[in-house]
């Protein structure tokens, strides 16, 4: 059977856009259902009250507590790493064996899953280093897990810099160091913000890396040994176990939300710097 | 000046040793993997972890192909989901939309990318497995479900790479291409798809391996009984939810298995890197 | 007591890789004067320019040959300081780059990368360059706007402020006016006239009449060598040179 070629591209057409439409549907799909059922949950109790009968009843407040000093900790930890591979690479070396190692090393990070990373925290931080299960041990994992996501988009930030900036700089009599600290990074802060950002965002949602190093505790953290349950972790738990349906759903809707926050500032400021330098 | 060449030389050096923080990471974590699991692939030895039928810790019993397979036909299941509808999106967006479309449907897309994976699993749990209980039988926990699951998570992969690898062909292609009087899909049956076969292929095992390491979701919906399954509707486990279920109690040899298990894995996702660092390196020349 | 010769550029040649952009360079320019240098695309103007405040090493596998002194001094000695060198000759670029900052940072920002730190003197100090450049009149009420709102011809008199700013002994300027109309290309030569009593200046220009309008002296360069220098009346009246003539009358370019 031998179709017109324009009545196959209909067809084609239609069939694509159907797929679209069900992907995007997916998507919109999770988010209502999550939120429907999550939103009567949250109210200010239970964002500030601390979880009881082992989540059952209270709050969440622990949790938001233990999710926002692992991600900050992480944050801290990878961005001056991710950021000074991103100038070594742009900035002080050309493309040779050296840099390709260095990419290389990046990417396979990037590829390795979070379990691994569990099991390599879980040897590492909790055991060998005795930080045992603790806000340290969670941090430096996630640390190594977002390392490669800020080095990529540091790199391409800094690459989108215009290089008459830095010629500038240079005829000002300005040392390299000067002119990448002075005139580079500042210029490529949006871009670098959204790595830290899209960082934020998968350490946000981890599991498989923070339960087996952070721990599962239901207290309030009170320094970086102790162990502390991340909202992920919290969700994990209350659904498996079927603990509590309702706080299943609004401890979800509260990633959900935070996700959702976070792609759009992401996206506003990807949009901004792109409009500065068009 | 001989002060400012040396601090310049300083500031080079520092750089290099924090470049090399990844590299140094990836090595670290391949030596403590292989530390700890090795010596019981020794012991027992690689071919009755591999191939061996039984997964039984308490009884010194390491068998690991049951969840070999699992992996595997979850894996697959995941692609035969994403990559037709991950694929179709892509060509949509990129031939057959216009470009405001594709600006508010990407971020879309990438929103999926941001949702945990314990969220997914968390709709599979409640929605998707009682769904294939109720039409098709069996406990629901199955690898239909994994697969289904795991499909919906590697699309924003596979979608964004094709759009990319699609959206860098010259435009040339296309323009030689409708003057000759072709179609718009024709061209991108025919042109398009072929010359960006190097950056799908690379899209599709980057999918591939996100779908191998996914762990959570896996847990939640696939049913973690030990055993080969013999149709989609049985239950079945992964070998990263091997390593999750079990990492909580486990001591001794068995604790050691598990990291064996890690190797496994490791390697596996090694080879699936080189493989799409390859076929991507291959598009770039 | 400063010499008549400013710089003094002997037998001097220039390497990118293997490909040799300059061939044997003589030439010297004299204190306070401006000296034009025209010829066709590729001929090696602006690598001229650009190998006297040496940034033609930001380019991999960049090598000279011969000698090119400053204030009697070579520069390519390896004890010379580039970063002083490169404030003592500032460079203005053809495409104006401002930084994206505002006005008074741009003009305060030498001086701050060069370690000054009192207030009220860099205050004085921005000031005083871009009165220099005409530039105050137009500018005063909004110092702290950002530098990418001004027209093209502002733009560029912004960097010239800029470099002023470092006070240095020459002006370097790389086909200054080629993006601008011809008000803001007339008002920046006139700023250049007023300019060489302190400064000087060595221009680089494709358009040979701007050259003819300002330049006290001027170089003729082809395919990388000088084939002529001269006064600039002489040059366009009168060249020695049947090449120089041909370029200046259009014949080729």
């Amino acid at each position: 059977m031998h179709l017109d070629p324009r009545a196959e591209q209909k067809i084609v057409q239609t069939i694509l856009w159907l797929f679209t439409l069900m992907t995007i549907s997916v998507l919109f799909f999770i988010i209502v259902f999550i939120l429907k059922n999550g939103l009567p949950v949250l109210n200010i109790p239970f964002l500030t009250a601390n979880p009881q009968d082992m989540g059952k009843s209270g709050g969440i407040f622990s949790t938001i507590v233990g999710t926002l000093a692992l991600t900050i900790l992480a944050i801290l930890i990878a961005t001056p790493f991710g950021v000074g591979t991103a100038i070594y690479l742009t900035e002080y070396t050309r493309e040779n064996r050296v840099t390709r190692v260095i990419r290389f090393g990046s990417e396979c990070l990037a590829g390795i899953p979070s379990i691994i990373f569990g099991l390599f925290g879980f040897i590492l931080f909790v055991n060998k280093l005795k930080f045992g299960w603790s806000i340290l041990s969670g941090s430096l994992t996630l640390a190594f897990m977002i390392l490669p996501t800020i080095i990529r988009t540091s790199e391409e930030a800094i690459k989108a810099v215009p290089r008459s900036f830095s010629d500038v700089s240079y005829s000002l009599g300005s040392t390299k160091w000067q002119m990448v600290t002075r005139v580079v990074l500042p210029s490529a802060i949006p871009g670098i913000v959204t790595g830290i950002i899209l960082g934020v965002g998968r350490s946000i949602g981890e599991t498989a890396a923070v339960i087996f190093t952070a721990g599962s505790a239901l207290r309030i953290p009170t320094s970086l040994f102790s162990s502390s349950r991340t909202m992920a972790v919290h969700f994990f738990i209350l659904a498996r176990e079927g603990i509590s349906m309702p706080n299943a759903f609004g401890t979800a809707a509260v990633l959900v939300i935070a996700i959702l926050i976070i792609n759009i500032v992401t996206y506003r400021i990807m949009h901004r710097f792109i409009r500065k330098y068009r | 000046m001989k002060n400012l060449q040396r601090n310049e030389k300083l500031v080079q050096i520092s750089l290099l040793a924090v470049a090399f923080s990844a590299v140094s990471i990836l090595a670290i974590i391949t030596v403590f993997i292989f530390e700890e699991g090795s010596p019981i692939l020794f012991k027992h030895g690689i071919k009755n972890f591999l191939l061996g039928l039984n997964w039984y810790p308490t009884e010194q019993s390491f068998g690991l192909l049951p969840m070999i397979i699992g992996s595997l036909f979850v894996t697959l299941g995941a692609l035969v989901i994403g990559v037709p509808f991950g694929l179709g999106c892509a060509i949509f967006l990129t031939e057959f939309s216009s470009r405001r479309l594709r600006q508010i449907i990407k971020p879309i897309i990438e929103l999926l990318a941001g949702i945990p994976s314990v969220v997914y699993g968390f709709m599979g749990v409640i929605i998707l497995v009682p769904f294939i209980r109720k039409t098709l039988g069996g406990p629901g926990l199955s690898v239909l479900a994994a697969s289904f699951v795991l499909g919906i998570m590697i699309l924003p992969t596979i979608i964004s790479i094709s759009i990319d690898s699609l959206q860098a062909l010259p435009p040339s292609y296309r323009e030689g291409s409708i003057a000759l009087g072709a179609t718009r899909w024709q061209t991108t049956k025919m042109v398009l798809l072929p010359a960006a076969r190097s950056g799908i292929i690379a899209s599709i095992i980057l999918g591939m391996g996100r779908a191998i390491g996914e762990t959570m979701a896996v847990i939640m919906i696939a049913g973690n009984a030990a055993s080969i399954p013999r149709s989609i509707l049985d239950p079945v486990r992964t070998l990263t939810s091997n390593i999750a279920l079990e990492m909580g109690y486990a001591s001794g040899e068995h604790r050691q298995a598990l990291f064996a298990t890690g190797i496994i894995l490791f390697i596996i996702i090694m080879i699936l890197n080189w493989i799409a660092n390859i076929t991507s390196a291959r598009r770039k020349a | 007591m400063l010499e008549e010769t400013a710089i003094r550029v002997r037998n001097f040649s220039h390497y990118f890789g293997s490909t040799q952009i300059l061939k044997d360079i003589n030439l010297e320019v004299q204190r306070n004067e401006i000296l034009g240098i025209i010829g066709p695309a590729r001929s090696g103007k602006s690598t001229f320019l650009r190998s006297l405040n040496r940034l033609n090493e930001l380019v991999p596998d960049s090598r000279v040959e011969g000698t090119l002194e400053i204030e009697g001094r070579d520069i390519y000695a390896p004890e010379t300081n580039v970063v002083e060198l490169r404030r003592k000759l500032g460079m203005v670029f053809a495409i104006p780059v401002p930084l994206p900052r505002s006005i008074y940072e741009n003009v305060a920002f030498g001086p701050r990368m060069a370690g000054f730190k009192n207030k009220n003197k860099l205050e004085e100090l921005v000031v005083n360059c871009l009165k220099q450049t005409s530039l105050w009149e137009e500018v005063k009420d909004r110092l702290d706007s950002s530098a990418l709102k001004l027209s093209g011809g502002q733009q560029q008199r912004l960097c010239i402020a800029r470099i002023l700013a470092l006070k240095p002994d020459f002006i370097l300027l790389d086909e200054p006016c080629s993006g601008l109309d011809p008000i803001s290309t007339a008002k920046i030569e006139e700023s250049l006239r007023q300019l060489k009593k302190d400064y000087t200046i060595i221009l680089v220009t494709n358009n040979t009449k701007q050259a003819a309008r300002v330049a006290d002296r001027t170089a003729f360069f082809l395919n990388g060598e000088l084939i002529e220098l001269g006064r600039t009346d002489n040059i366009f009246t009168a060249p020695k040179d049947q090449r120089t003539g041909d370029y200046i009358s259009g014949r080729f370019g």
